[in-house]
């Protein structure tokens, strides 16, 4: 369970803005900015974080659809950073890609068998049985009709189509998927379903995912460990049930209590101890010095602005990228939640709004 | 802003330095590959061999061709001397060189036309803007009504029909026929501006007429596409009149499309409207166009075709410029 | 907690005066289009006092967006639909009320913040003046005097240095800062009810946590009516007195929030929260999918609209497939055959274990 299948360090994506008469490069948007990450074999491992963060652009740097600017990327032994087109197109067996909207990554005018059928020709992998027999086993184990085959995409709803572009992914038999946001498109009902399919994929396949997506809930069910991003950097990654039980890192802590909770008897609870970050994110292009989070997080102090805080692993597993990590004391204080960092997190928004920039 | 700006008139003379050597290239080195014998288009079939030897020396015509497309730079920038032996001729800048078949200088040919042309185009543009913009936006307000249905039929027609059809039938009727109108020519708007302007009346709406469909079409489009826009949903939502609705949010992000679109006909019209200036027999750039094609006269070719990118060119720039002024998101760089 | 009206006196063959500060009736609204009628509204009815709030939670498609633009008259413009039934809104009926009338209440006495603030507002205007805009429309006054309130409304919801924020154009500000500026812009004319529909969808949840608490704020100071919608239990669980829950086009489940919630009586309702994976439960082992799709609103399925997707269906005879189920209870209201014993013996048994 803990052999490593994917290992990332210090991985970075900078995209360059130009300007000027000659077109010179003059910043760079750090869209991702040195993460590690690890994912072992038959895991999921959640990506989470919020729009802009860098979720989607690292997940491309793993699948080598982007080509990174610095760190390593190491699948199954193998160093692919800046991996050439031959190799590359063997590693595209291994790792696969499913995407969030179910209508602009499948193409209008080719058929479902077309589409699913597409990287075993590409790959020219031999199929005994014919091709079409093949892309029917596909539509068959993602719960679609085999009937289907020769169907076109807008014939079919977005849970569906979400389901041609899982047996697309499948069809090499590859070793992982990254799945970006591959729910978020969805209605709650037809969400459900996919994730189910997701899972029990996961089972009878032996995949392994990193499911990168913003909605907490849905990465807590689908993962066994998650890493939580932002502005370019991983701030906390743990297994799934501490980092729920015990955020270490001020901004889980915070992404945590937003999350509304379809309960209403517990309403003034939730509200009285929801930590309510201020202002935005920051741009990525100019990030803030030392820690980035320093902006908006209630625990804030002199050291976070100059010294950037290094992912560690602290005494209980979770790895955390902060210079003071919210203890559990904190988080009970006072008896009722994090009651104490909400009223912290109160008077820095009284602050921060009389504030001008 | 000033970079930008900078940075694309340096596209300008790139983009029309290309253009030079494009059409010096087809029309100086094709002669040359075919065998045909520039100089003898000069004199005519009847020279001697010292006449033709005199006008090769004097054109340069035997020197290779880059040293002709750097003669033909330099007349173009700093003016040229054509020399041979005594008789040396000396051609101002900027210096298109001769025609061959007048012996006329090119410059001043071309700029004698220029009023013509630009008369006709400014003229025509003017028209079709207003009608063809206020046939569209009438036609999207009324979509599904009679009112679209004429607008959108006539509309259909004035694509299809071809310019001399249009030109001639209506000369035929409102000048001959009926005698409204006198024929077109054109008479210079400083020596009679009525005349000017009733003479090219019916070259304008046979001209605005092709463009004004095509933009009642285009106007249509945007402006259902903009009504039915989430800001425009809000835009009501705040209680606004319908008149504002559609005068105030609708017309400004409906319109902004067409500058692309008017940027370029205009630009290209100003190189010289061919087919209309032919029908309607006015001297303009495009009619020089056409004779020039012709008789092969080298010169005057590279003189409108240059002229013709120019305004294309120029139209561009003009566009984005505009462009920016008028949406926000548009930043120039 | 809960709006004074008994869902049973409401109804077309109701012809006594309102009684709340809103009251839709017999709600219908139908496009013609070319594949054949949309029938995107179905008869749905609800009340709304003022200074609660009403959340209309649905999948999409379900007819949410159309029932909010049908209570501002907004498919009077250029739509192809088709509207009938009773809006009351402050003892005065709107389905019926001339054009010039509706125009003048909308953006006044009832506004509306939209999905999506970047397309829900203009490209080429400021922020500035469309606030201005929509203060003027109904007030008139200086540009002056409306630019002063557009920023006291703008720091009001929190958008820092709202004089210098206030001559931006919308593409310059965040997500988040655009939603209050939308909020400020509809609150601009402190209207009576305020409708938000999916306000927070394409926000991310830190900045919907600051968006929800400020439409909370906004509301006890203003004592508006608001109508939520969206199609996540978890936002209306924060805000909503009362929950309407839609599936077709229709009301299916209408009831004070804590009774939705708690014990939810509709097949589908429980299938919306048995497809939800909670933060505040154990992790499930499985999610509970409702399974099929959301139908055609052009081809709703006979009898219950929900019955191809129901795994109770069968329960009733042949009622669920050929007969359509009306909203019945008193407060807490459910559009099923199943007698209300049994849907509550279900519930508990078979349903609430796997929540
Ligand atoms: N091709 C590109 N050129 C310039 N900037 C880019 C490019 N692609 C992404 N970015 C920027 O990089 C940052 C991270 O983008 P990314 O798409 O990875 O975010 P994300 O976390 O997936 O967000 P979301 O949740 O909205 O999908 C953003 O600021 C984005 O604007
Ligand atoms: N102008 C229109 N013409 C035809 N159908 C429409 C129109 N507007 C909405 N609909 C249909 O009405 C149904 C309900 O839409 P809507 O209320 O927007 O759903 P939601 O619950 O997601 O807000 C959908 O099936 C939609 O396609
Ligand atoms: S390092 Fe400082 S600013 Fe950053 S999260 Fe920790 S306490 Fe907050
Ligand atoms: S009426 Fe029948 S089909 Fe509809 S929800 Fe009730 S049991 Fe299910
Ligand atoms: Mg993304
Ligand atoms: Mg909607």
């Amino acid at each position: 369970m803990s052999t490593p299948l994917l290992e990332v360090t210090g991985l970075q994506k900078h995209f360059p803005i130009t300007a000027g008469l000659l077109r010179r490069q003059v910043a760079a948007v750090r869209a991702v900015d040195g993460i590690d990450l690890t994912v072992n074999k038959g895991e999921t491992l959640g990506l989470v974080g919020e729009s802009g963060c860098g979720k989607s652009t690292a997940g491309r740097l793993i699948t080598r659809i982007l080509e990174p600017t610095g760190g390593t990327v190491t699948f199954d032994g193998q160093d692919i950073t800046h991996i050439k087109r031959g190799p590359l197109r063997d590693l595209r067996r291994d790792v696969q890609m499913i995407f969030q909207d179910p209508y602009s990554s499948l193409n209008p005018r080719h058929t479902v068998g077309t589409i699913v059928s597409a990287p075993l020709q590409i790959q020219k992998i031999p199929t005994p049985q014919g091709l079409k027999k093949a892309v029917q086993e596909l539509l068959e184990l993602v719960g679609l009709n085999p009937e289907h085959y020769n169907r076109y995409p807008h014939e079919f709803s977005g849970g569906q189509r979400q389901r041609i572009g899982i047996a697309r992914a499948l069809a090499l038999k590859p070793k992982m998927i990254v799945a970006d946001e591959p729910v978020s498109a969805l209605d709650v009902s037809i969400q459900a379903q996919v994730v189910n399919l997701l899972d029990d994929l996961q089972r009878e396949l032996d995949l392994t995912y990193l499911f990168i997506a913003h909605d907490l809930s849905v990465v807590r069910h689908i993962s066994d460990r998650v890493a939580v991003m932002y502005l370019g950097k991983v701030v906390e990654v743990a297994p799934r049930d501490d980092l729920y039980a015990h955020p270490r890192h001020p901004y889980t802590v915070a992404l945590m209590s937003a999350v509304p909770v379809p309960d209403p008897s517990r309403r003034d609870k939730a509200q009285r101890e929801r930590v309510l970050l201020t202002g935005d994110v920051p741009s990525p292009i100019d990030p803030p010095s030392g820690c980035r989070f320093r902006t908006r997080c209630w625990k804030a102090q002199d050291v976070c602005a100059s010294e950037q805080p290094p992912l560690t692993v602290l005494a209980d597993g979770h790895q955390v990228a902060c210079h003071f990590p919210v203890s559990d004391e904190e988080q009970h204080a006072a008896g009722s939640g994090r009651s104490a960092a909400a009223a912290q997190a109160r008077d820095k928004i009284a602050t921060v709004v009389a504030d001008p920039e | 802003m000033f970079a930008y700006v900078v940075r694309r008139l340096f596209n300008v003379v790139i983009t029309l330095l290309v253009v030079t050597m494009v059409t010096f290239g087809v029309f100086f080195l094709v002669p040359k590959l075919t065998g045909s014998d520039p100089a003898l288009l000069y004199v005519g079939k009847t020279a001697d061999a010292a006449a033709l030897d005199g006008i090769r020396t004097k054109l340069g015509l035997d020197d290779p061709i880059y040293v002709q497309y750097g003669k033909f730079l330099q007349g173009l920038v700093v003016g040229r001397d054509y020399d041979a032996g005594p008789d040396t001729t000396h051609c101002a800048a900027p210096c298109f060189g001769y025609s061959f078949k007048t012996d006329q200088e090119v410059w001043p040919y071309l700029i004698d036309r220029l009023p013509v042309t630009l008369s006709l185009a400014l003229g025509a543009a003017i028209l079709w803007v207003i009608g063809g913009v206020g046939a569209g936006v009438i036609s999207a307000l009324r979509k599904g009504r009679a009112a679209d249905r004429i607008v959108m039929t006539t509309a259909l027609a004035g694509v299809s029909l071809p310019i001399y059809f249009t030109g001639l039938v209506s000369a035929a009727i409102f000048c001959y026929w009926l005698g409204w109108l006198p024929p077109p020519g054109y008479v210079d708007f400083a020596v009679n501006p009525l005349e000017w302007a009733t003479n090219l009346l019916l070259p304008w709406i046979t001209l605005a007429f092709l463009f004004a469909a095509t933009y009642a079409r285009l106007t249509r489009a945007n402006m259902l596409e903009t009504l039915s826009e989430d800001y425009i949903r809000t835009a009501r939502a705040k209680g606004l009149r319908e008149r504002d609705v559609v005068g105030k949010h609708g017309l400004r992000s409906g319109l902004t499309p067409l500058i692309t679109v008017f940027g370029l006909d205009l630009g290209s019209l100003l190189g010289g409207a061919i087919l209309t200036e032919t029908t309607f027999n006015l001297r303009g750039l495009g009619e020089a166009t056409l004779t020039s094609i012709r008789q092969n006269d080298l010169p005057i070719i590279l003189g409108v075709t240059l002229f013709a990118a120019f305004f294309i060119v120029i139209a561009n720039l003009v566009v984005d410029l505009l462009y920016a002024a008028v949406d926000p998101r548009v930043r120039l760089s | 907690m809960t709006t004074s009206v008994p869902v049973t006196e409401l109804g077309p063959a109701d012809l006594s005066p309102p009684k709340s500060f809103l009251e839709v009736r017999d709600l219908r609204v139908q496009f013609a289009t070319d594949d054949g009628i949309v029938k995107s509204v179905d008869g749905v009815s609800f009340g709304l006092e003022r200074g609660k709030t009403l959340g209309i939670v649905g999948e999409s498609g379900s007819g949410k967006s159309v029932t909010s633009l049908a209570i501002l008259g907004l498919h009077r413009t250029r739509s192809n639909a088709k509207v009938s039934g009773e809006i009351w809104l402050d003892g005065e009926e709107l389905i019926k009320a001339d054009n010039e009338r509706v125009r003048r209440l909308r953006g006044r006495k009832m506004s509306m913040i939209f999905q999506d603030p970047l397309s829900a507002m203009h490209p080429y205007f400021t922020i500035g003046q469309q606030i201005v805009e929509a203060y003027r429309i109904h007030h008139g006054g200086s540009k002056k005097a409306a630019k002063q309130k557009a920023i006291d409304m703008l720091a009001r919801v929190g958008i820092p240095q709202p004089s210098r924020r206030v001559d931006d154009y919308p593409h310059q500000f965040s997500g988040g800062m655009r939603q209050r500026a939308m909020i400020a812009m509809s609150l601009i004319n402190n209207p009576e009810l305020l409708i938000a529909d999916e306000p927070t969808t394409a926000l991310d949840v830190t900045v919907q946590a600051q968006i929800l608490d400020l439409i909370r704020d906004l509301q006890e100071e203003f004592g508006s009516a608001v109508i939520m919608i969206t199609h996540d239990l978890g936002v209306v669980a924060e805000l909503a007195d009362d929950i309407l829950v839609m599936y077709g086009g229709k009301a299916i489940e209408r009831g004070p929030a804590e009774a939705v919630f708690r014990t939810p009586e509709h097949p589908y309702t429980w299938g919306l929260l048995g497809s939800m994976p909670r933060l505040d439960r154990e992790v499930r082992d499985r999610l509970n999918p409702i399974k099929g799709t959301p139908p055609s609103l052009i081809n709703l399925p006979s009898g219950c609209s929900f019955h191809p997707r129901c795994p109770y269906a069968g329960r009733n005879g042949d009622r669920s497939f050929t007969e359509r189920p009306e909203l019945t209870g008193t407060t807490h209201a459910v559009a099923c055959h199943m007698p209300p014993e049994l849907r509550r013996e279900i519930f508990i048994q078979e349903v609430s274990p796997n929540l």
